[in-house]
């Protein structure tokens, strides 16, 4: 069977909703950025699907994708900067120990 | 004559207030009072020839304006005028008011000599001759007022000189308070006159209202409140501040206490002038009450009396010499009042007003030679109190003479000044009202009675015990006994004035004759009033203690003054401080404040319920963020299509 | 006469003041300025008066109108008239009276005088703008220097007293600021006082326009239910604070209620006329009464000017042109007394270190220039005639009692009791403080006014007795304007 449309859409689905619960519930910092990393995907793996199977002329979809995984990558590393720093200073990379910022 | 000559009149006690008062108690602290006396000097001497030019140069005495000066304007026809009015009361009150002001002024010289405050004394008792002159020559009802108030605050002044004793302090307050009050009466009284009128200047004032069918009185009668003409509300209101001042019942409460003050000020204005200024202010305006109003004069004459008789009864049973002459005073005044209050407007039926300012200047000089004989006695004795007196006329004898002849004065024993104007009263009171009359009568014998008691209890009855107080020798001094002197001169020779031909209620010369027949039993009466006292205290016995438990709960009334101070008492601390002012001070803690605070709490509780979102978490955050990215999506897709 | 001389006095003061290097420095600045001030204010009645009678029926005099902004309408307009002038000299004596009493300021001594004269500049702004965005922007200028003034020099629960008052003040320019818009879009796009005045605006507009300035200039001017931040402000402010607080920030709201709400929406103004009355009726009556239950000095004259001040909302509520003649007095003559009334109980406090007044007794003795000068502005308090508040509390009732109606005359009925309560309140602090006998022997040794303390109660008093001595000269420069206003409001010759 060839896969369809429908297919891939269900994964990015299953991927997005996998890294919404990652982010949520896990405590740490790095595995939170990596739930960041699969709902970037799922985006990505989304522009590919519709540009292959609806406008499969035109090349939006592919830019679209570049572009999310260059700033992907750079967003990956403000966030380890940041998280590095968090640990030289709270000596964790906990999310929870990180709650100054309120009120 | 220059207009300066009258400007001065007010204007020298003027300067001598604010000379004294800003630099007397550095530069000249011994000299004020030389100053002051030497200033009231050249006024009374300025007043007394006006005076003299007035009656004697004028045969008519018309109203005469020569000084008018517009202080504030407030329309083309309403304004408050700074101005010198001349008639026959006024030129008759400059006289009386720098008269005995300067009588005053020379005996404090001896008896305030060596006090702290030397200096602020005369600068206080010249600021109180400005203020009197000012009102008894003032030509516009408001310039009445403001002086009013300035005698007013010369008065809490004076009384309240003894600032470290709180006795003298409370009494001040009292003084001001009471007075004030009824002042109140007189502003709403000025305001419904001024707006009835359309004019506040006095000779236009009466003009307008009291001639026959003037459209002002007419509008003024026509518009009415509860029932009453609104110039009865003016009249009627204005008499309330009059009696403030004069102390007439019920307003009177001030009076005996206002004797806190040093004894010279109590002559001054609290027997002589300032306490006649209410008199003074019905005189004035008697056209307006006898013509436009006649039922406030009534009113006039009805309180008159009663406070005469009334004041009377308490000065009977007074130990403190002052308070009995201060009773004295108010009953006296209560004559003026109903000798108004009796009279018409014109003619034989105008003499009620005649008496009545001729009791006014007769009583001027024996009540203030009364006081500053008062004086002399406490500055030897020491005391108020005329328990510890008794036997002083080896003493002191022209004391002794003088008041003696203050007391025949004041008891309306003929020839004495006294007796001339109480018998125009009585026979004014006679042709217009015969209960007043009665009481008048009633109220003579009384007069003679206490007035001698109190002569025999300061100068005869227990021989004087000469242990303490031993070195007091003299009287005080000529400078002291002078006045005295003088104004037993004027208490004995002042009745055989021709009154009658210079002072009337409508202009034309009123002869006044005297009937025998009539004068007999207010004579006898007083002859029986000063037996009756020389029965009782000439000897020390025990007459006078059986007498009072004989009248028992009578006489404790009046000696407690009929609780008249207790109610006044009652009704200011219980009723309008604990049921006005500490509600209102409640209410403006609680409600108005708490209201403000309220606001300001709610937002504060709210924001601390909403603040817990912010809760740092970046979890909690997402959540929000998906949640509402959810619902958004629902909102847009599914309910606003 | 350059009216930008009258903003620009102080303005180099407070910058010379910033520029200072030490306090003395700081202080004489400060003086000089505030005199250079007075100055110029005197200079501007004279000229003012002269230019008058040149031309008297010019409503406005020494204008000038710098556009500032094309949309929205914003001119820098300025002009005065009698009132202006009025107001502007009570401000350059209240100023002066107050740098002097601040002469003993340790802390923070350049920031406090920098405050003040920052204040001082509000008003003189506000009282000569003739553009409501320019005259909003003065406001708001003298609003925040007083939260500072307090909260950092004040006394007392001094962070409560500066936020209650910020907040409501703030409160109250709010309802201003929307009124102002209201005036803007309804009267064609202009925030020009004069050109407003000559545009009729539908009553309809009026009469939801009128009640958010009046409210809003209400709440400066201590209007009945809004006067709450008046005690506690007061109470907690360092004394030339509460001068500035009564003496000029409480006038800013009487004149703008005169100036922007009266004066420009009169069918709003007749429509709302009977509660302000019944609103400032109430205000005299129960102040004077809140004020007799006071123990506190400071306490006592901040609520008996809650009273004082009703007479000034009464006046300009009775529309007649003597009662609001008497209006704009009374604004003057408050001004002036109590911040006499507030330097004396600083003078006092400085001394004893209390003010309350059962702890006090017989300072008449120690302090005799203190006593005498407490008692003379007690004195102008109860409405004495020769002092200034009698002039203008009976000009207000002289005007009130114009009006034809049971209801008027009721309202000065109500007022004028106020007379007696006030002299009873009056009379109890100055009987236990000034008078009796001293209850605590240290205050014998209690020194009396210094030289800067006496100059600063000379100026008040001096004013004082200006209008109350002979108060001609304040009802020749007022009645014209009032006149003016009158004819505008109720639209008649």
């Amino acid at each position: 069977m060839q896969p369809g449309l429908y297919h891939i859409l269900f994964i990015s689905a299953a991927l997005f909703f996998i890294g919404v619960y990652g982010f949520l519930t896990r405590r740490n910092l790095i595995t939170m950025l990596m739930s960041i990393e699969l709902i970037l995907n799922s985006v990505n793996l989304n522009f590919i699907a519709f540009n292959k199977y609806l406008w499969p002329h035109k090349m939006d979809g592919l830019f679209f994708t570049l572009f999310i995984i260059a700033i992907a990558a750079a967003e990956a590393a403000v966030a380890i900067a940041i998280i590095i720093n968090l640990y030289r200073s709270h000596n964790s990379i906990n999310v929870e120990n990180a709650e100054e910022l309120k009120y | 004559m220059p207009s300066i000559v009258y400007i001065l009149i007010p204007l020298l006690p003027f300067a001598g207030f604010v000379l004294l008062g800003l630099f007397g108690r550095k530069y000249f602290k011994n000299a004020s009072g030389w100053i002051g006396t030497f200033l009231m000097l050249v006024s009374f001497i300025l007043a007394l020839y006006v005076a003299y030019d007035y009656f004697v140069n004028t045969s008519t005495f018309p109203k005469h304006i020569p000084v008018k000066y517009v202080w504030l304007k407030f329309s083309d026809t309403l304004s408050i005028d700074m101005g010198i009015l001349q008639d026959p009361i006024s030129m008759m009150m400059i006289v009386v008011v720098t008269f005995i002001s300067l009588m005053v002024h020379i005996y404090s010289l001896g008896y305030m000599k060596g006090e702290e405050r030397y200096a602020t004394y005369y600068s206080f008792l010249s600021l109180f001759t400005f203020s009197m002159l000012g009102l008894v020559l003032a030509s516009n009802l408001f310039q009445t007022y403001i002086f009013w108030e300035l005698v007013g605050v010369s008065s809490f002044l004076l009384i309240g000189y003894y600032y470290d004793k709180p006795s003298a302090v409370a009494a001040a307050k009292k003084a001001f308070i009471v007075t004030r009050f009824a002042d109140l009466g007189f502003l709403i009284g000025i305001l419904i006159i001024a707006n009835a009128s359309n004019t506040l200047d006095f000779n236009t004032l009466i003009a307008s209202l009291t001639s026959p069918g003037s459209g002002q009185a007419q509008s003024a009668a026509a518009s009415s409140f509860l029932g009453l003409s609104a110039l009865t509300w003016g009249t009627a209101l204005i008499f309330i501040g009059g009696a403030g001042k004069s102390a007439m019942f019920p307003l009177h409460i001030w009076l005996p206490d206002a004797m806190e003050g040093p004894t010279p000020v109590s002559a001054l204005i609290h027997a002589a002038t300032m306490v006649v200024a209410g008199v003074y202010l019905v005189a004035r305006l008697f056209p307006v009450f006898s013509i436009n109003t006649p039922g406030v004069l009534d009113i006039v004459g009805w309180v008159g009396a009663i406070s005469a008789i009334f004041a009377a009864i308490i000065a009977c049973t007074q130990t403190d010499i002052k308070r009995v002459l201060a009773y004295s005073t108010m009953s006296q005044i209560g004559y003026m009042m109903f000798a108004l209050g009796v009279a018409g407007y014109g003619g034989e039926s105008g003499l009620g007003y005649t008496a009545s300012m001729f009791h006014l200047f007769t009583h001027a000089m024996f009540k203030a030679l009364l006081f500053l004989g008062a004086g002399v006695v406490i500055h030897y004795v020491h005391s108020n109190d005329m328990k510890d007196m008794g036997g002083l006329r080896k003493k002191m004898p022209v004391t002794h003479i003088t008041f003696l002849i203050a007391c025949l004065a004041i008891a309306g024993i003929p020839p004495f000044a006294g007796f001339f104007s109480k018998e125009e009263i009585l026979l004014a009171a006679y042709n217009g009202n015969t209960i007043i009359y009665w009481i008048a009568l009633v109220t003579s014998g009384l007069t003679a009675f206490y007035m001698f008691r109190l002569y025999f209890n300061i100068f005869w009855n227990k021989p004087y015990q000469t242990e303490h107080h031993s070195e007091h020798k003299s009287e005080g001094g000529w400078i002291m006994l002078f006045p005295l002197l003088v104004l037993a001169l004027g208490a004995a020779g002042s009745g055989f004035i021709p009154f009658g031909k210079y002072v009337n209620s409508d202009g034309n010369p009123l002869e006044t004759h005297f009937h025998l027949q009539f004068s007999i039993l207010p004579v006898a009466l007083g002859l029986a009033g000063i037996f009756m006292a020389m029965w009782l205290y000439k000897k020390q016995n025990n007459r006078p203690e059986k007498f009072a438990a004989s009248l028992n709960g009578f006489y404790k009334a009046a000696y407690h003054k009929f609780y008249i101070d207790e109610i006044w008492l009652f009704i200011t601390k219980k009723i309008i401080f604990n049921l006005i002012g500490r509600p209102a001070a409640w209410f403006d803690k609680n409600v108005v404040d708490g209201l403000v605070n309220l606001v300001g709490n709610t937002t504060t509780s709210v924001s601390e319920v909403i603040k817990k979102l912010q809760s740092g978490r970046v979890q909690q955050y997402a959540i929000y963020f998906l949640f509402g990215a959810i619902g958004l999506a629902i909102l847009f897709i599914y309910i606003w299509k | 006469m350059n009216l930008l001389l009258i903003i620009l006095a102080p303005l180099l003061t407070a910058l010379a003041v910033l520029a200072c290097r030490n306090k003395e420095q700081v202080k004489w600045t400060a003086l000089a300025g505030s005199l250079a001030q007075l100055m110029i204010a005197f200079l501007l009645y004279f000229a003012f008066r002269q230019e008058k009678e040149a031309n008297e029926s010019v409503q406005m005099l020494f204008q000038q109108d710098y556009a500032l902004f094309k949309n929205p309408n914003i001119h820098f307009h300025i002009g005065v008239d009698g009132i202006s002038v009025a107001m502007i000299l009570l401000t350059a004596f209240v100023v002066i009276a107050g740098v002097l009493v601040s002469w003993n300021i340790e802390k923070m001594t350049k920031e406090f005088y920098f405050l003040l004269i920052l204040l001082a500049l509000g008003a003189y702004g506000f009282f000569i703008s003739l553009d409501l965005f320019v005259l909003f922007f003065f406001l708001e200028i003298s609003v925040i220097p007083k939260y500072l003034l307090i909260g950092i020099w004040g006394s007392g629960r001094k962070e409560y007293s500066a936020n209650k008052l910020a907040l409501m003040l703030m409160g109250g320019s709010a309802l201003i600021l929307v009124g102002i818009l209201g005036l803007y879009f309804t009267a064609g796009r202009t925030f020009d006082i004069l050109q407003i005045a000559n545009t009729t605006i539908v009553a309809e507009n009026q009469n939801y326009i009128f009640p958010l300035l009046f409210a809003g200039f209400g709440v400066f001017t201590a209007l009945f239910p809004l006067h709450t931040w008046v005690p506690d402000g007061h109470s907690s402010a360092p004394t030339a604070g509460s001068m500035f607080l009564a003496g000029i920030s409480m006038k800013l709201g009487g004149y703008g209620c005169l100036r922007v709400a009266a004066y420009l929406l009169p069918d709003g103004m007749k429509e709302y006329a009977n509660i302000i009355i019944v609103l400032s009726a109430i205000a005299i009556l129960y102040g004077a009464f809140a004020t007799m239950m006071q123990k506190d000095l400071k306490y006592i004259n901040a609520y008996s000017s809650i009273s004082h001040v009703g007479f000034s909302l009464l006046g300009i509520a009775m529309l007649t042109q003597t009662a609001v003649t008497g209006a704009v007095m009374q604004m003057i003559s408050h001004g002036l007394m109590t911040a006499l009334f507030f330097a004396v109980i600083g003078m006092i406090y400085d001394r004893t270190h209390t003010r309350m007044v059962a702890e006090m007794g017989g300072l008449m003795k120690m302090l005799p220039f203190i006593s005498t000068v407490f008692f003379i502005v007690g004195l102008c308090s109860l409405g004495l005639p020769g002092l200034s508040g009698f002039v203008a509390e009976m000009t207000v009732f002289m005007g009130s009692w114009e009006n034809t109606g049971a209801f008027y005359k009721i309202a000065t009925i109500a007022a004028a009791m106020s007379i007696v309560v006030t002299a009873v309140y009056i009379l109890r602090a100055i009987g236990q403080t000034v008078m009796g006998p001293v209850k605590n022997e240290s205050y014998l040794s209690l020194k009396d006014a210094r030289w800067n303390e006496k100059l600063a109660a000379i100026i008040l008093l001096a004013g004082i007795l200006a209008i109350g001595v002979a108060p001609g000269w304040l009802n020749d420069l007022l009645r014209p304007e009032t006149g003016h206003f009158m004819h505008k409001i109720l639209g008649i010759k």
